[in-house]
């Protein structure tokens, strides 16, 4: 939750109260609060954290982060299944199962 | 410098590790502060890449690994009782409290549900009027924007059925008391770039006047970590202690203006306990007098709650800077990902989840590959 990710403003919803947007961010599009950057417009880039944009950033940084960060999987876990995630760490589902038969290797 | 290559800007990057090769003289520690950073630099084995001289030490960046296991085990304790849902980041869910976590509570029938944003969690309690909605509101500066937010937006909706269980900390006293220990040896500061984006680099000068530090305002891609680097050591090595932004792309003087009057609006500030650390002086954020009303910690009379943290994990020297991960006997063996003792272990921005991620196993390696999710989950 430490991320911000930096996304493109594709809608924004005037009669939203917070002022609200929808923001793509390399194909996952999301609403996020625009209260912060209540000037922002339709096609500029800002930075998301935890459902708020907090600054714009300009297009060029913007995707070369966004490239990055999908390269690097972050996205994923930005946006994943928290639920799917938190099971896996915790060995439960089918791969306790696998455990249990003795299977383990580290 | 060879494994570079897989830097998004491998030239730029290059140039930057020549020129700090050929600036630092001296040995030099400096701490990044954020838990992105300290995933960034050890994903690109940027630490590697440095010269002997210039050593990163990793600070307290991560806030899902300091908030205090008293909070945990009071989250867990009112995720447990009839009638609440209670509505966590994800990253929350397997921090260890005193026995369990919120993925064993949920387990255990608990209605615990992940949100991406606290507005999700205050949706949640204006389609459920009969059921009492609380949201973990954990986090650092940037954070703090969203949960004041969802709070104001709470009483001005006449919701009645929302509350926080607030546990936000504050990134400058954290400074502070890092250079006021006897045993620090931060001698310059890559400071957190999104906490800046919201707050500004207002509260900043006196501390690199104060502690005689660089303090250099850094993205966590590994260019900006690189750049953030170089103005570092190159202060050091001039003799100077000033603040500089190098990620003025995100960061501007004055932070949001907009996101800090809320901030201020809602919190007041309050001395914390950082997990694995102890109390810090002001250095945290709880509901101010009039919003107290959403103070989940006071409308489910967990208060009281106190834990002993375990003796045998050492995260909070990791999170000190005092020691490496590998430093600590139980890493790698008694804690892990899937058996973690502390939250440094099982934070996607935990420096001891970085290190096993990382394969940093026995310290330093020659490169630093990605562990697979089976490895990170070693079931076969």
């Amino acid at each position: 939750m430490c991320l911000a990710v930096p996304g493109k403003v594709v809608a924004i919803d005037g009669s939203a109260d917070p002022l609200t947007g929808l923001i793509d961010f390399g194909g996952v599009q999301k609403q996020a609060c625009l209260e912060y950057v209540p000037d922002v417009r339709v096609g500029e880039y800002v930075i998301v954290h935890v459902g708020f944009a907090l600054q714009r950033l300009d297009e060029e940084s913007a995707l070369a982060s966004l490239k990055l960060f999908e390269e690097l999987g972050l996205l994923e876990e930005e946006f994943g299944d928290a639920w799917e995630q938190a099971a896996q760490e915790d060995g439960t589902s089918a791969a306790s199962e696998r455990e249990n038969s003795g299977s383990e290797a580290r | 410098m060879k494994y570079i290559d897989e830097f998004n800007d491998p030239d730029l990057a290059r140039r930057l590790l020549d020129e700090i090769h050929a600036t630092a003289t001296h040995p030099w520690a400096l701490m990044e502060v954020c838990g992105g950073q300290t995933h960034s630099i050890i994903r690109h084995g940027i630490d590697q890449l440095l010269p002997e001289q210039v050593e990163l030490i990793h600070g307290p960046g991560c806030p899902v690994c300091v908030t205090p296991l008293d909070v945990i085990d009071q989250a867990l304790e009112i995720a447990s009782r009839q009638g609440v849902i209670f509505c966590s980041f994800g990253d929350m869910l397997r921090v260890p409290g005193s026995d369990r976590d919120l993925f064993r509570v949920k387990g255990e029938g608990g209605d615990v549900r992940v949100v991406y944003s606290p507005l999700d969690a205050l949706e949640l309690a204006r389609r459920n009027p009969d059921r009492e909605v609380v949201f973990f509101a954990i986090g650092f500066e940037t954070t703090a924007p969203a949960n004041a937010m969802a709070v104001h937006q709470a009483r001005r909706l006449g919701l009645t059925n929302f509350s926080l269980l607030v546990s936000h900390v504050r990134v400058p006293p954290a400074i502070e008391a890092i250079m006021t220990s006897p045993v620090c040896r931060v001698q310059g500061f890559l400071a957190a770039g999104h906490v800046c984006s919201v707050m500004g680099t207002a509260e900043y000068p006196q501390l690199a006047e104060r502690f005689g530090v660089p303090l250099v305002v850094t993205g966590f891609e590994p260019l900006d970590i690189l750049e953030g680097i170089r103005r570092a050591v190159r202060q050091l090595e001039r003799g100077e202690h000033r603040v500089e932004n190098a990620y003025a792309r995100a960061v501007r003087e004055a932070g949001n203006p907009a996101a800090l009057r809320m901030i201020e609006e809602v919190f007041e500030v309050t001395d914390r306990n950082w997990r694995g650390i102890g109390r810090i002086p002001l250095s945290g954020w709880r509901l101010a007098k009039a919003f107290r009303a959403y103070d989940a910690e006071h409308r489910f009379d967990v208060g009281g709650i106190r834990t002993e943290e375990p003796a045998e994990c050492r995260s909070g020297e990791v999170l000190q800077g005092l020691i490496k991960p590998t430093e600590c006997a139980a890493f790698g063996t008694t804690c892990t990902p899937r058996t973690p003792l502390g939250a440094t272990m099982v934070s996607s921005e935990g420096a001891c989840a970085a290190y096993y991620l990382y394969r940093r196993m026995n310290g330093p390696t020659p490169q630093a590959t990605r562990a697979t999710r089976e490895e990170m989950n070693p079931v076969a």
